[in-house]
């Protein structure tokens, strides 16, 4: 293949990437929007901000979604600059914070936001900072996971800072409410929105960039999910077609999870298919093929090559994960892989994934075996957040006929007049998704 | 849909008649509600033709809008619903009892305790459906913004005087009708289709004609036949035996017999205003009224066969015993009422159009806390609706094997027991995962802490013991104790504070500004809606 | 074909049918909207979507009329290239265009379409339901926009066919009744998804053409016709009953009625089979849940019998306190 463009994604990136430091650090806007693509270098995005709007003396708050992001975060600071006081805000809960931060000798932790005043970076979640009153709001204050954010949550925390970075990724999970809030579809603030849809309406002037690359997704995976996921903001893979290499040292033995395994190696994509059948969630067969993929990709002594060394580096448990929609069938894989003997590999939902980046996927299709097909089922987010983990490979195992089933639930949604239209639909991007996947089949019967 | 219901479901299409879905009644019932069946006309916004409303079932009051098209006759229609609602809602607003609350002092910050009143019972409004809640709401809209001539001197055609009041009140019921579990205003079918599984869907459960056929199908006839007759049996005329609840008519009634009526009514007034003497008055005055009592027995028809539904509902509901949490919540609906009893009577004006972004945001936080409290009340109150939570995992029921006493670490060692619990349910619980019993009404809280064996798990009690260094008697499991436990909290904890409205951050447009008053909807010339 | 009539032939009457009132109503909405050569439909127009344009105090309302559908079709055809050379506004009070369907034409009238001075077209709706303070029930918003998204495809084949090819804008303008009054408002609703969705659905259509292969040769839904050969006739169709069909079809309660018959647990909503994997008819699940059937190493039947076990234990436990 030869792909002869002009295209530099070490210099893109770069470019984007100091356009944003610099409307952060000397921008007059009270926000800035970064929106970010799978693996496009958030997180690093966030500790370079944070380190710099640090060594230009503004006192800092970032504000993270979750427990397990901000203790992230910390880390990542830590690493980067040990010297940094860092104070990290955390909840008067049991267990409230990651222990390893015990070891960092510069990380103060407190629940009260008193306590860490003066520290020049102050991390906590949305949900710890809307209890914080100041008297004198942070000069500055980074949101991590903005679009992952509802409104009303930030209208808690929007006081605490004068004016703020706002990074995050549109094309994964939206914000959801428990509860119908269909009375404020339309007004621009929303309580159940994104807090950037807020943000943006009120501040329809503010600079937007958008990390143009992504460093996880390779070359295969990068237009399928810039595509079908980001179809107005397209992006690219850093790496090309022969920079990421997976090899198994022990040959294919045949069957239908070797089959499936190989045609991933070499395509990016596999599509594991098992019989047309409806099926309850934890549907066994389905979890069973899922486990002895994983299985057999361990035992065929796997080693990937990239980019970051030029030497193979073993497929090891921990660089292995398994997507689920739901929580039950995360459980009957991680089940089934005990009984096989496996540990080490994380298995986990769409939420809970978000976020995290391994060399192989496998993923049970949130479609497989349905005999319905909802909106929970549908969300384009979920299957972008299952599709866009992997760094080499993604093998999906799904039950045939998802696309008659898809065909027999056209979407025929309720329109709330004002409301922004998000695109893709979930039903669109389903069928773009399983059209590519069908390129990669592996039929099997178990 | 849990597996539990669909199973309650599948039985009653097997058994032909509707199965149990709850063992208590999870909402409070008045002992003199008042029931509002409303019809409106079709193709018209907020364009009454009639309702049946009223506190006693025997005497129902009959309002009726003989030509729904005449601004005239629409407000004499609101200003009689008025005179029926408007009394009964002042007749709890009077009675008092003092309470405590907690507020903030506007000097110090600080929160304090003031006593204020609550109101000892609320109202509460019943209709007939789910369209019934959306008719208040719409009635409330229509009317809130109206100016009185006593308000507006100059305001065409100025509205009867109570009516802007009602339709404050309208709104009031409409909005706290989208909190999870409260009872102010409820629709018939949603109480119905809570506590009973029909064997059809839920979409055929909106029909309250149908449902109460599952609930209690006529001697030898089986829930889906007596359904299907309430859905479709028409008569000769070819009107619905069962007619719809309303507030939409069946079409073959407007086109059949309510058109027709309409056009007698406004010949009879055309020939009244025609008239040219005294005694062709009296006689044309005489078909005119003929024509409206034509019209009012109309109404009456496809009204009170669900008028008589609502009741029969009610009779049904009344044989469950209620929920033991469900008081405490209906004190929370006092509160609602009381709150805006004393905004009403403090001069504010009515409810805006839209929420302001703070209003909107406290309102959903409030329902999202009271929804978590309703799952959980529920549960607690109810044997089959834990039986649901317990087939997801999330609780799980199970008896004391052993207990051995342990100690914190700390100061002052206080008293930590680990519980073993075998259990035949499957908890989804993970290490360190909190777990809770109602321990006299009150949550105790234990820790997991491993699994000893397939269905043995061990627990560390965390709290309730008292403060001394032994546990009070009565707060440690025993030795064959059977309880469940619930991975989900009893209580819901307050959510953060939001600014006020006045401190709205610039991310949501900033202040409000000063508050003006909504303007009245713009009227038209012409006398149409 | 009559769905109405067919369906009270087969003995299952429905509720369907339009109130006079509301049809009266509905016209005479729709006529105050473009009363006046369409003047203030075309300020709705401009200003919603196109506020940058020359005002539209004078626009063309050319005649439409002609013979048969084909002939509308033609002359709306001719109508809108016409309206592209002059320039300005043009306004198409019930134009009509042809969209295949499994390979023949329906033929759609739309309520309005509008030509804009830049050459783009738009689609109006005009409907009788109110926006109440900007916002209107969503399900009535949603099937506007599906039924708009289908005008939209059909203008996009006459584009098509057009050199240069005008563009058929995606946001059509909803024209409604504002709050309790019978004045005119409107708000642009974005139709892109409804239309991606429907085009999928026309090309899977043509496929189906093999459904319409399988009918018995002379099949013809006629509701004059002895309601034994109906019902073979109806029933030679495939359809899967939901109750969602309810409020969609008159033909719902002949669906039911099967549905019902053949014991389908899908009768009580699609949703209730999400759990049951292969189970498909009530008997098979109880008689699984009382574990008369079934294997219980199917997560669905092991499920079943939990269910079952809690849920007796649970009565049983409220019964004797």
């Amino acid at each position: 293949m030869t792909t002869t463009t002009a295209f530099d994604p070490g210099a893109e990136a770069a470019r984007a990437t100091s356009a944003i430091l610099h409307d952060t650090l000397h921008g007059t806007d009270r926000g800035v929007v970064v929106d970010s693509p799978p693996g496009a270098g958030k997180s690093t995005l966030v500790v370079r901000a944070a380190l710099e709007l640090a060594d230009a003396g503004r006192p800092l708050m970032v504000v993270a979604q979750t427990n397990a992001q901000v203790d992230d975060l910390v880390l990542r600071l830590a690493e980067k600059n040990p010297e940094l006081p860092v104070g990290r805000l955390h909840s008067s809960d049991s267990d409230p914070y990651d222990k390893a931060l015990d070891d960092l000798p510069n990380v103060r932790k407190s629940a009260k936001a008193a306590d860490l005043r003066g520290t020049p970076v102050v991390l906590s979640t949305a949900a710890k900072w809307a209890h914080v009153t100041v008297d004198e709001p942070w000069r500055h204050a980074i949101v991590d996971e903005a679009y992952q954010m509802r409104s009303d949550s930030l209208l808690a925390v929007a006081g605490l800072f004068e004016r703020a970075l706002f990074v995050g990724d549109p094309g994964q999970l939206d914000p959801f409410a428990i509860v119908g809030s269909e009375q404020w579809a339309g007004l621009s603030y929303d309580p159940s929105g994104s807090a950037v849809s807020t943000l943006l309406a009120h501040n329809p002037g503010l600079p937007q960039h958008r990390l143009p690359v992504s460093w996880r997704l390779p070359a295969s995976a990068a237009p399928l999910v810039s595509g079908a996921f980001y179809p107005y903001t397209p992006f690219r893979s850093g790496t090309g077609h022969g920079d990421r290499r997976l090899s198994f040292a022990v040959p294919a033995d045949g069957s239908g999870p070797d089959r499936v395994i190989d045609e991933a190696a070499e395509s990016g994509w596999g599509l594991l298919e098992l019989p047309a059948r409806h099926t309850p969630r934890t549907d066994p067969e389905a979890v069973r093929a899922v486990a002895t993929v994983v299985r057999r990709l361990l035992d065929r002594g796997g080693a990937a090559v990239s980019e970051r060394s030029p030497d193979p580096t073993p497929l090891t448990a921990d660089r292995v994960a398994v997507g689920t929609a739901h929580r039950d069938q995360a459980a009957a894989v991680r089940a089934a892989l005990a009984e096989l003997g496996v540990s080490g590999v994380t298995v986990d939902t769409a939420n809970r994934l978000q976020g995290r980046e391994y060399d192989v996927t496998v993923v049970l299709h949130p479609l497989s075996g349905r005999p319905d097909a909802t909106a929970f089922h549908l969300e384009t987010g979920r299957l972008c957040v299952l599709a866009s983990r992997h760094r080499h490979a993604c093998v999906v195992v799904c039950r045939a006929g998802v696309t008659d089933l898809l065909d027999a639930y056209p979407s025929t949604e309720p329109v709330q007049l004002g409301t922004l239209v998000k695109f893709p639909d979930g039903w669109e991007a389903n069928h773009t998704v399983l059209a590519h996947l069908a390129e990669h089949r592996v039929p099997w019967r178990p | 849909m849990s597996l539990i219901t669909t199973l309650a479901r599948l039985e009653a299409v097997s058994t032909g008649v509707a199965q149990p879905a709850a063992t208590v009644r999870h909402r409070h019932l008045s002992g003199q509600p008042l029931v509002f069946v409303p019809l409106t006309t079709s193709g018209e916004a907020g364009a009454p033709l009639g309702a049946l409303v009223g506190t006693d079932r025997d005497a129902p009051r009959l309002l009726v809008v003989p030509q729904p098209r005449d601004r005239d006759l629409r407000f004499a229609f609101l200003a009689e619903l008025a005179d029926v609602v408007l009394p009964y809602l002042d007749s709890y607003a009077g009675s008092v009892e003092a309470a405590e609350r907690t507020e903030t002092d506007p000097e110090t910050g600080k929160r304090v305790k003031v006593e204020v009143e609550l109101c000892a019972d609320a109202p509460q409004l019943i209709v007939p459906g789910r369209a019934g809640i959306e008719y208040v709401r719409l009635l409330g809209r229509s009317m809130r913004f109206r100016r009185t001539a006593e308000q507006d001197p100059e305001a065409p055609y100025p509205a009867p005087p109570r009516v802007p009041l009602l339709g404050r009140w309208l709104t009031h019921f409409g909005e706290r009708a989208r909190v999870p579990g409260s009872s102010l205003l409820l629709a018939m079918t949603d109480l119905l289709s809570r506590h009973w599984a029909t064997g059809q869907s839920g979409i055929e459960d909106q029909h309250l004609g149908a449902l109460l056929a599952w609930i209690d199908p006529p001697r030898g006839s089986t829930g889906a036949a007596a359904a299907r007759t309430a859905e479709l049996a028409r008569d000769t005329d070819g009107q619905l035996v069962c007619p719809p609840a309303g507030p939409a008519t069946d079409p073959a009634f407007d086109n059949k017999l309510l058109a027709p009526a309409f056009e007698r009514y406004d010949r009879a007034r055309t020939a009244l205003a025609g008239a040219e003497d005294g005694l062709q008055a009296d006689t044309r005055l005489g078909i005119l009224t003929a024509a409206e009592r034509e019209i009012r027995d109309l109404v009456a028809s496809r009204t009170r066969p669900t008028w008589d539904a609502v009741w029969r509902g009610l009779d049904l509901l009344h044989r469950l015993p209620e929920g033991a949490r469900v008081e405490e919540r209906w004190t929370r609906d006092r509160w609602s009422f009381t709150g805006h009893r004393d905004r009403v009577l403090a001069g504010e004006p009515p409810q805006p159009r839209r929420d302001d972004a703070v209003t909107a945001a406290n309102k959903l936080a409030t329902r999202e806390r009271e929804q978590a409290r309703l799952d959980a009340q529920e549960a607690l109150d109810d044997p089959l609706v834990m039986a649901g939570r317990r087939l997801s995992g999330e609780a799980f029921a199970g008896e004391v094997l052993d207990v051995v006493m342990a100690y914190g670490e700390g100061k002052r060692p206080s008293p930590r027991p680990l519980v073993t619990v075998r259990t035949e349910d499957r908890p989804q619980l993970a290490e360190g995962a909190k777990t809770y019993r109602s321990l006299g009404g009150k949550p105790q809280s234990m820790e997991f802490v491993g699994q000893e064996a397939a269905g043995v798990v061990v627990l560390r009690v965390l709290d309730k013991m008292g403060r001394g260094k032994e546990p009070e008697p009565g707060s440690v499991p025993e030795k064959g104790d059977r309880f469940t436990l619930t991975l989900f909290e009893h209580e819901q904890r307050g959510g953060a504070k939001l600014p006020d409205p006045e401190a709205t951050p610039w991310t949501h447009g900033g202040p409000p500004g000063e508050g003006v008053p909504e303007p009245a909807d713009a009227m038209t010339q012409e006398d149409v809606l | 074909m009559d769905k109405t009539a067919l369906a009270s032939a087969l003995g299952s009457p429905s509720a369907f049918g339009q109130s006079q009132f509301a049809l009266t109503r509905g016209n005479a909405f729709e006529a105050k909207v473009k009363a006046d050569g369409g003047a203030e439909l075309l300020r709705l127009v401009r200003g919603h979507l196109d506020p940058g344009a020359e005002a539209a105090e004078r626009a063309a309302v050319p005649d439409l009329s002609a013979i048969g559908p084909e002939g509308r079709t033609a002359r709306t055809a001719l109508a809108l290239r016409e309206a592209g050379e002059a320039g300005g506004w043009t306004l198409l009070d019930h134009p009509m265009l042809a969209l295949e369907v499994a390979g023949s034409p329906a033929f759609l009238e739309p309520d309005a379409v509008v030509v804009h001075p830049d050459g783009s077209w738009t689609v109006v709706e005009i409907k009788s339901f109110p926006m109440l303070d900007g916002s209107a029930d969503p399900a009535k918003v949603g099937a506007a926009a599906r039924q708009a998204a289908v005008y939209v495809l059909a203008l996009e084949a006459v584009a098509a066919r057009l050199d240069p090819s005008p563009r058929v804008r995606h946001d059509v303008l909803l024209v409604c009744p504002k709050d309790f009054s019978n004045l005119p408002t409107a708000s642009a609703v974005d139709v892109r998804k409804q239309r991606a969705v429907t085009a999928r659905q026309l090309d899977r259509l043509t496929r189906i053409e093999e459904i319409a292969g399988t009918l018995p040769a002379g099949t013809c839904f006629a509701p004059d016709l002895p309601a034994e050969q109906l019902t073979a006739a109806v029933e030679a169709v495939p359809a899967t009953y939901a109750p969602d069909c309810l409020s969609a079809c008159e033909l719902a309660f002949h669906c039911r009625q099967r549905s019902r018959a053949a014991d389908e647990v899908t009768a009580l909503g699609r949703a209730v089979r999400a759990e049951l994997g292969g189970l498909t008819t009530v008997e098979d699940v109880l008689s699984a849940a009382r574990g008369e059937s079934g294997d219980p190493a199917d997560p669905a039947v092991a499920a079943l019998r939990r269910a079952a076990a809690l849920r007796a234990e649970a009565l049983q436990g409220a019964a004797c306190p």
